[in-house]
């Protein structure tokens, strides 16, 4: 007898949908503190980011630590096309455009660093990436632009030197970046973006192009061998990853008031501890990446009562954690464990 | 000319810093092939080594580096045993990685409860006020003089014993195959604990340096040039011990040069995009070894 299930992707539709309305109920009822209401849309937006470095790392199997750059190019582009189009076009049309203008800038990025980071291997493409991902915060946080009647006016020294009319308007002011971008991403979009990319990435691995990506990920010479275009696949995988970590930055633009380019939203530290988002929830484990980034965000934040012990906790948790999911020895100790409880308890192992 | 010598001169003492904790990340890939991401702390715990023994304890600075060179070689090694020499068979370069990310946020907020966010000013290790050339118009400070001469004997006692000792040459073995190395009766464990003994050493006299030329001490102060001292370490061809000092010293030159004459917000994206340009140019860094790939 064939039983019909659920499949593993499906199921965590499901889960992101009744988080969704648990929250929904639990803010209606007023249970949730204004600080956990403000936590809500960052964990979605980390949870999205996860979601598109898992494809770089574990369906393309390239380690990024550049991811914060395509985030970054992602928010400010949004960010200046919403500022730009806020009395001309309602919310319903702006923000979609918003995200899809971001998306293509971020998609657009990954084209470009992937053209020269792709050629690269292992180590190296990782340097080069957070590299990359520097340049481009480095390059936002000097960047002076404004617009006026003569069009135009960027500088990478001071507002002064824009040399800007008086009927000007200053569009990114240096390391004091955009502010005005109306706030138009709520908890219920972002996870209607996170469900989008749950989607685009489920269906990337489970079709032809997945399998041929994670083919070069798996033996790059036998790929090649059985007529693979790697350059091609590689390209694919990594642009799409950039552009889910667009729309996270776009998410990221449109709810906060000031946009700014600092080191704590957009620098290799980001990067990084998205990577630990993924490495925890499982590498190539899409479903897993969600869960992580949602769990591990929100565990720091909740820990607040314990103050400045907490970053500390964490760090022992984290490294327990790798040494307990990863080490030979504790691997060995697990089986040795599960022998024993099934042994004693007669139940079936699961494989 | 005078003052672009000037300028020079300091971006070849950066750049000696930068090459000091390069060597200790390049033997570290090198033998033990990994990314030790919490190098650059090992360098702030270096730091509140010296700051406590000088400063708080009143102890004779070159004590002081000899103390903190001990803490961090204590660390060093015990981290290795703790936390990464378990993972070594795992199989996966990234459990090491985010293994190494946990104990640089373990390092940094255990230096946050202990010493607090404020910064700490630092008294220069090197007492000696410099030298006054052409004249007056050219002064060298004494710590820049200490910092090039101490990068320079790093790196001649370092190829000394990589090239003229037994130890050193178990190094070589174990770097260019670990299970040849088992084979020939070379313990590999002992060598990576030695590999990880004297990189963090050399992180405590990058410590004292850094700290000597730029006297902020915070929690965060190791992460951004530990970064920058990966990224030499990567332009020199990582796993080369003359790789890194070049790649420390164009690095120092570069961001020195780039910050005076091109502008200060962008030296960054200058420093990291010649890093770009130099791996497309040339894959394995300056003098990386370029190994064939075999089917």
């Amino acid at each position: 007898m064939k039983k019909k299930t659920l499949s593993k992707s499906t199921w965590t539709y499901i889960v992101v949908i009744l988080v969704w309305a648990v929250v929904m109920i639990l803010q209606q009822a007023g249970a949730l503190s204004s600080h956990l209401q403000g936590l809500l849309v960052p964990a979605t937006y980390y949870a999205i980011v996860a979601v598109g470095l898992n494809i770089c790392v574990g369906i393309l199997g390239e380690l990024s630590l550049g991811h914060a750059g395509f985030m970054c190019v992602g928010a400010f582009s949004s960010s200046l096309f919403s500022i730009a189009m806020q009395n001309t076009l309602p919310v319903g049309i702006r923000f979609p455009l918003a995200m899809l203008i971001g998306i293509a800038v971020a998609a657009l990025f990954g084209f470009l660093i992937g053209i020269p980071v792709l050629r690269l291997n292992g180590d190296y493409l990782a340097i080069v990436t957070l590299a990359f991902g520097e340049i481009i915060k480095n390059i936002l946080n000097a960047l002076y632009l404004g617009v006026d009647s003569k069009g135009l006016h960027a500088s990478f020294t001071s507002q002064m030197d824009l040399g800007l009319e008086a009927d000007g308007t200053m569009l990114i002011n240096g390391p004091m970046g955009i502010s005005g971008t109306p706030r138009d991403a709520n908890f219920t979009i972002a996870i209607v973006i996170l469900l989008i990319a749950l989607f685009v990435a489920q269906n990337l691995v489970n079709s032809r192009d997945g399998r041929a990506i994670m083919s070069i990920r798996d033996n790059r010479i036998a790929a090649e061998s059985v007529g693979i275009n790697i350059t091609h696949y590689k390209m694919l995988g990594f642009v799409v990853s950039a552009a889910i970590a667009g729309a996270a930055g776009v998410l990221f633009s449109h709810s906060i008031s000031t946009l700014q380019a600092g080191s704590q939203y957009f620098g290799y530290n980001v990067s990084i501890l998205i990577l630990v988002y993924v490495v925890l929830g499982g590498i190539g484990n899409i479903s897993g990446s969600v869960l992580a980034a949602a769990v591990l965000y929100l565990l720091p934040e909740l820990l607040r009562a314990l103050s400045s012990y907490r970053m500390l906790i964490y760090s022992i948790v984290l490294i327990a954690v790798m040494l307990f999911n990863w080490a030979p020895a504790a691997r060995n100790w697990r089986t040795k464990v599960a022998a024993r409880l099934t042994k004693t308890f007669g139940r079936k192992e699961r494989a | 000319m005078l003052s672009f010598l000037n300028y020079l001169i300091s971006g070849i003492s950066l750049g000696s810093i930068y090459a000091i904790i390069a060597l200790g990340y390049t033997m570290v890939y090198g033998i033990a092939k990994m990314l030790n991401f919490a190098h650059g702390d090992f360098i702030m715990v270096g730091g509140y080594a010296i700051f406590t023994c000088m400063i708080t304890l009143g102890m004779n600075p070159f004590v002081s580096i000899l103390i903190a060179m001990g803490v961090c070689l204590l660390i060093g090694v015990g981290t290795e045993k703790i936390a990464y020499k378990p993972l070594r068979e795992a199989g996966s370069p990234l459990a090491v990685l985010i293994t190494a990310i946990g104990v640089s946020y373990l390092l940094e907020n255990l230096a946050l409860l202990i010493f607090g966010s404020n910064p700490k000013s630092f008294t220069s290790v090197v007492s000696w006020s410099g030298l006054t050339l052409a004249g007056g118009q050219l002064r060298i400070q004494g710590v820049t003089i200490v910092t090039i001469v101490v990068s320079l004997a790093v790196l001649l006692v370092l190829q000394w014993f990589v090239h003229g000792t037994r130890e050193g040459q178990a190094m070589l073995a174990v770097s260019q195959d670990r299970g040849a190395a088992t084979l020939m009766g070379i313990n590999v464990n002992h060598t990576i604990t030695l590999t990880f003994a004297i990189g963090s050493a050399l992180a405590a006299v990058a410590g004292a340096l850094l700290c000597s030329a730029y006297p902020t001490l915070t929690p965060y102060t190791g992460a951004m040039p530990g970064i920058k001292a990966f990224v030499a370490a990567v332009l020199g061809g990582i796993g080369s011990i003359p790789g890194a000092m070049i790649g420390g010293i164009v690095l120092g030159v570069i961001e020195i040069l780039a910050r005076t004459y091109i502008s200060s917000q962008l030296s960054d994206a200058i420093v990291f995009g010649i890093l770009v340009v130099v791996l497309l140019v040339k894959p394995t860094g300056i003098l990386g070894k370029n190994i064939q790939e075999k089917v």
